[in-house]
This record gives structure tokens, C-alpha cells and sequence, in this order.
């Protein structure tokens, strides 16, 4: 695993997509740090942490999308499934490795915070519940895109893939609007919301429950990738 | 060692492998010869457990490849028919990778170096391996294998992409490698399998049709009957000649040689050494013998009787090589060449009269 790691994490820095990735990411954060807390004048960063949301669903599955389709494609995952590895390892090198750049990412974040502190008082508690469940949603997310990256051979393919997936997933509290008058299924797609957990994270609500919704997704997800590489030894 | 046990590999309705069995012993080099999709890639992918297989059983220093998947691959360095390189690593980064990935205990910076200095990459160590030619790339890929000195080595087609000299380097190497490792090795090169191997495996369509050593498998194929010669004099009346002689059972006038000098085929009857004869009737016709040749067959001959015209063997011989398989592994061998050379008569047969005629 650890071998793997340090491969997907010179691989990122070696080729663009970290440097992509965290050029769009800081931009994007940037501005909303600008538009909603200093031009307001607050120290409230809620405004950034939910916009990082959608940030999130376009940035991860670019993150992603190399990680598992580009071994496919260039027949490189033949080394890894016939070194001394399990496929678990193999996986989960990728995940973190994916995982960390995403924390290079949000870390921006406790910056803008610090930044604030020398104009007002910062509520910390918020900050650091924020940054939490960006953590969180991430580790979730990535769990699920880079599961979509195993299924093709493609990058632009996963990456698309991705942020449909992903959009679908924040879409789930809107369809739920939609079928109020029904019963059961507003409820359980209330359930499965990625949004209404992070939101209540962002307004200071740290909910143990959505911390293992969250973790929960992302073993889930991991595991499914592990089947696809076990399923096409098998098939 | 490796010991392949009933091993047979479904696609869907296709079958890539089936039932192969063989047993490969500690320093010895097994060539594994085949057709193009013949399944020699799929039964190296099972051996090293990049895929699994639909049934039966390799064991890999007496670990079963799908009981312990880590503990059989910690035996193998493999290098698959497309070396698993990361094109964006250099060749140092990635062997170092590899050295992880494979959780190597010798000392790095040596164990490195000398496999470096084996595959003779060293030149191009620090070079990205996007850049480098398929021949640099191919023992990069032979390099990657052999980190961590594995004591079993699964090569498929390891010269392939490489110039003359290299490839007789690389022959050396595996020799070399052959004494102290078990190797498995792939090929399409025949002369290579020759100069190698000390024993041959050929799979056609999925089965193993004949496993012995090369000397024996030229033997068991042509015998010690047949002669080529080329003698001075007309065609036709040496043909008759010829087929006059006593123990002569089928001879074949092939093309001009020299100018005047026609070369034939001669098959004779078993245990039948004509060759004083032959003599003496050349000189009594006043021609001359201006080449002799034991017909031993090249591998790649046996190569060709073995995988053509498979679809009459098939049919025909497909129940009595079943139930004859916990037999001796060189009957299979015999008994396609037997069947091989009834084939062979009739179409040599006809060619012989096309030679009178002429």
C-alpha cells in the first residue's frame, strides 16, 4: 500500500492534474472567501464551506480519474495484481493517495480562517467542524469516484461519470422536495443526503450519525472497487 | 518449482485452457511454445495469478497460486507480454517502486545496481521511461522481474522489440538465470526455445499437444529414417532410381539446387539404413552425392506437425488422448506423429507423381 502511495502521489505532482487541481480549487475558494466573508465583513465562513460543496463535486472526479482507468488502459495494473500486494492495498494506496491532495486542497481553508482572526474573532469550533466534514464529504466522494474510475478504461469517461454521479447524489434533497406528497421515499432519500449532513455541519451541528454516514459511504464504495478488480480476475 | 495440475480457463462460452497439466523442476527452463491464441499468455496470467482460473491447480513452490495469492506471487518475478512500466516514472523511480511493491529485503542500492547492470540499463537509469525504445523498455520490464530475486521466473515472449545482439544477450542471461531459478518462458522464436529451453511444452488450441525435450521431440516426431541428398544426373531417372532401392519407402524430388543438382527426399523404412545402398548406386549410374543429411527435424519442424492440421486430429483423437493423460507425457507427442505422417504421405504421395510427370 505504502509503495502505491508514494507512486499515485509523485504521479500527481509529475503530471498536471495536482497542479490543476489545486490551482481551480484555491480560485474558486479564493473568490467565494472574498465575495462572502470579506466584502461582507464577517468572520462567518459558512458562505465559503457550502460553496466547497460543489467545488468538491466537479474537482474530485478529476482527482480521480486516472487513478484506476489509466492502469487498465496501459496494462500496468498487471504489475500491481501480480506483485506480493492484496487488491485491498492496491485500492487503498490510491484512495489516500487521492485522499491527501484533497487535504492540500481544503487545508486552504484554516488559512482564510487565520487570515480573519487579525480582523475579528474567529468562532474556531465552527472552523474546525467545518473543515471536518469537507473532510469527510471528501473521503466519501473520492471513495465513489475512484469506484467509477475502475469500471472504465477511459479517463474523460470517469471523470464525466463522476461528476454526474456526484451532482446526482447532491440532487437527491431536490427530488426529495419534489416527492414530498409521497410517502417513505422522501424520507429515505432525506436519509441518503450528502447536502443536508454537510450543511448542518457548515451551521455548526457536528451529528455523529452523519460522520459514519460518511465514513460509512466511503468503506462501501472502496469495497465495491475491490469486488470490480476480483470480479474481472474471475470472469 | 511449478506444478500445473488439470488447469482450465473459461471465457464465457470459449475455452482459452484446457486441462493443462505439467510440472516445471527447480533450475530447469521451460519453454512454452504455441501458436498466436493458443493460450500460452493465459496460463502464464493463471500461473501468476493476474487471472484466476475456472479449475484445476497451480502450485507455486507448493503454494496454491488461489490459497495464498501473496505468499505464491513473493516467488515470481513476471513480465508479462506487455511490460507493466509507468511511462511517467524514470527507470530508477520505477524500479524503485517495484522494489517496494514486491517489500524487498535486500539492500537496495546494490540489489538495484546489479539488476541494472544485468539487464544493461544503466545507462539510461535516470532517463524517463516515455522516451526509451521498446528494446530499453523490454528490459526495464526483464529488470522489474527480476528485483527482489525471485527464485521463479514467468517470461512471455522476453526478446520480443529487441536487435539481434540483445536478444543473444538476453538468451545468455536467461540461460544464466536458468541455473539457479525456475523459468517459464514464452516464445515465437523457435531457434530460441532451441538454444534455451531443456524442455518444451506446446499448447495449440488450449491443450498441451507434446512435452518432452527438444532433442526427443525431434526424434519421437521424424525418426531416424528419413535423408536428404542431392545428387547429380536427371530428375526422373534418379527418382526411379532411388525408388528402386531396397527399404526406400517414399522419396520426394524437391527443387534445383545447384545448377544439375536436384535435392530429394528419401523416407525409408524404419530401422532401415540405406545409405550404402544409396552410395553404391550412385556410383553405378556414374552420378555423384554431393550433399547428405540425417533428417532431424528442426523444432521447427515438429512445431509445424504438431499445430497443423490439427482438425482431423481433433476429432479423431480426442478420446484416446483423454483417457491416456496420467500416462506417460510423450505419448501424446508419438501419437500426433503418427497420425501426422499418414497425412503427410498422402500429400507428398501426390507431389511425387506431379515430380514424375514432370
Amino acid at each position: 500500500m505504502g509503495a502505491i502511495y508514494r507512486r499515485e502521489m509523485g504521479a500527481f505532482f509529475t503530471s498536471s492534474i495536482a497542479y490543476v487541481f489545486l490551482a481551480v480549487f484555491y480560485l474558486a475558494a479564493g473568490y467565494f472567501f472574498f465575495g462572502s466573508s470579506l466584502m461582507s465583513a464577517t468572520t462567518d465562513m459558512s458562505g465559503v464551506f457550502s460553496s466547497l460543496f460543489f467545488i468538491s463535486i466537479i474537482l474530485i472526479p478529476v482527482l480521480t480519474m486516472r487513478l484506476l482507468s489509466e492502469e487498465k488502459k496501459q496494462k500496468t495494473e498487471q504489475g500491481l495484481l501480480t506483485a506480493p500486494v492484496s487488491i485491498g492495498g492496491i485500492v487503498l494506496g490510491k484512495y489516500f493517495a487521492a485522499l491527501t491532495m484533497y487535504a492540500i486542497g481544503i487545508a486552504i481553508t484554516l488559512l482564510y480562517a487565520l487570515i480573519l482572526s487579525f480582523f475579528g474573532a474567529v468562532t474556531w469550533g465552527i472552523v474546525v467542524s467545518n473543515c471536518i466534514a469537507l473532510m469527510l464529504l471528501g473521503a466519501a466522494f473520492i471513495a465513489v469516484a475512484l469506484f467509477i474510475s475502475s469500471l472504465t478504461e477511459n479517463q474523460v469517461v470517469a471523470a464525466v461519470l463522476g461528476i454526474i454521479i456526484l451532482f446526482a447524489l447532491y440532487m437527491l434533497d431536490v427530488v426529495a422536495q419534489f416527492a414530498d406528497a409521497l410517502p417513505v421515499i422522501p424520507t429515505v432519500l432525506h436519509a441518503l443526503s450528502f447536502y443536508t449532513r454537510y450543511y448542518d455541519f457548515t451551521v455548526g451541528l457536528f451529528d455523529p450519525a452523519s460522520v459514519l454516514f460518511y465514513v460509512s459511504t466511503a468503506v462501501i464504495f472502496n469495497f465495491f472497487t475491490v469486488r470490480v478488480f476480483e470480479k474481472r480476475r474471475w470472469s | 518449482m511449478i506444478e500445473v495440475k488439470h488447469l482450465t480457463k473459461h471465457y464465457g462460452d470459449k475455452v482459452a485452457v484446457n486441462d493443462i497439466s505439467f510440472t516445471v523442476e527447480d533450475g530447469e527452463i521451460l519453454g512454452l511454445l504455441g501458436p498466436n491464441g493458443a493460450g500460452k499468455s493465459t496460463t502464464m496470467n493463471m500461473l501468476t495469478g493476474y487471472i484466476s482460473s475456472t479449475s484445476g491447480q497451480a502450485l507455486i513452490n507448493g503454494i496454491d497460486i488461489l490459497e495464498d495469492p501473496i505468499g505464491a506471487k513473493a516467488c515470481i518475478g513476471y513480465l508479462p507480454e506487455l511490460p507493466p512500466l509507468y511511462l511517467d516514472m524514470t527507470v530508477m523511480g520505477y524500479l524503485n517502486f517495484v522494489y517496494d511493491l514486491k517489500k524487498c529485503k535486500l539492500p537496495r542500492k546494490s540489489h538495484l545496481k546489479d539488476v541494472c547492470n544485468l539487464c544493461k540499463i544503466t545507462d539510461v537509469s535516470g532517463r524517463i521511461i516515455k522516451h526509451l525504445s521498446k528494446g530499453y523498455r523490454q528490459r526495464v520490464g526483464l529488470a522489474q522481474a527480476l528485483i527482489g530475486n525471485p527464485p521463479i521466473l514467468i517470461l512471455d515472449e522476453p526478446t520480443v522489440g529487441l536487435d539481434p545482439k540483445q536478444i543473444l544477450e538476453i538468451r545468455t542471461l536467461v540461460k544464466k538465470l536458468g541455473k539457479k531459478h525456475t523459468v517459464i518462458l514464452s516464445s515465437h522464436i523457435l531457434p530460441e526455445i532451441q538454444a534455451v529451453c531443456d524442455r518444451v511444452v506446446i499448447i495449440n488450441h488450449g491443450r498441451v499437444e507434446a512435452n518432452d525435450t527438444v532433442d526427443n521431440l525431434s526424434r519421437s516426431v521424424s525418426g531416424d529414417n528419413r535423408l536428404t541428398v542431392r545428387i547429380s544426373g536427371g530428375r526422373s531417372e534418379v527418382l526411379q532410381a532411388i525408388r528402386a532401392l531396397e527399404g526406400v519407402e517414399k522419396v520426394q524430388a524437391d527443387m534445383e539446387r545447384e545448377p544439375g543438382i536436384y535435392e530429394y527426399e528419401i523416407e525409408a523404412a524404419p530401422d532401415a539404413d540405406i545409405r550404402p545402398a544409396l552410395n553404391q548406386m550412385v556410383q553405378d549410374n556414374g552420378w555423384c552425392i554431393y550433399k547428405m543429411d540425417l533428417g532431424e527435424m528442426t523444432l521447427e519442424d515438429v512445431f509445424l506437425k504438431i499445430t497443423q492440421g490439427e482438425g482431423v486430429r481433433l476429432s479423431s483423437q480426442k478420446k484416446p488422448e483423454a483417457t491416456a493423460k496420467p500416462e506417460a507425457t510423450a505419448q501424446p507427442a508419438e501419437k500426433t506423429a503418427g497420425v501426422e505422417t499418414e497425412t503427410e504421405t498422402d500429400t507428398s504421395a501426390a507431389e511425387e507423381t506431379e515430380g514424375g510427370e514432370a
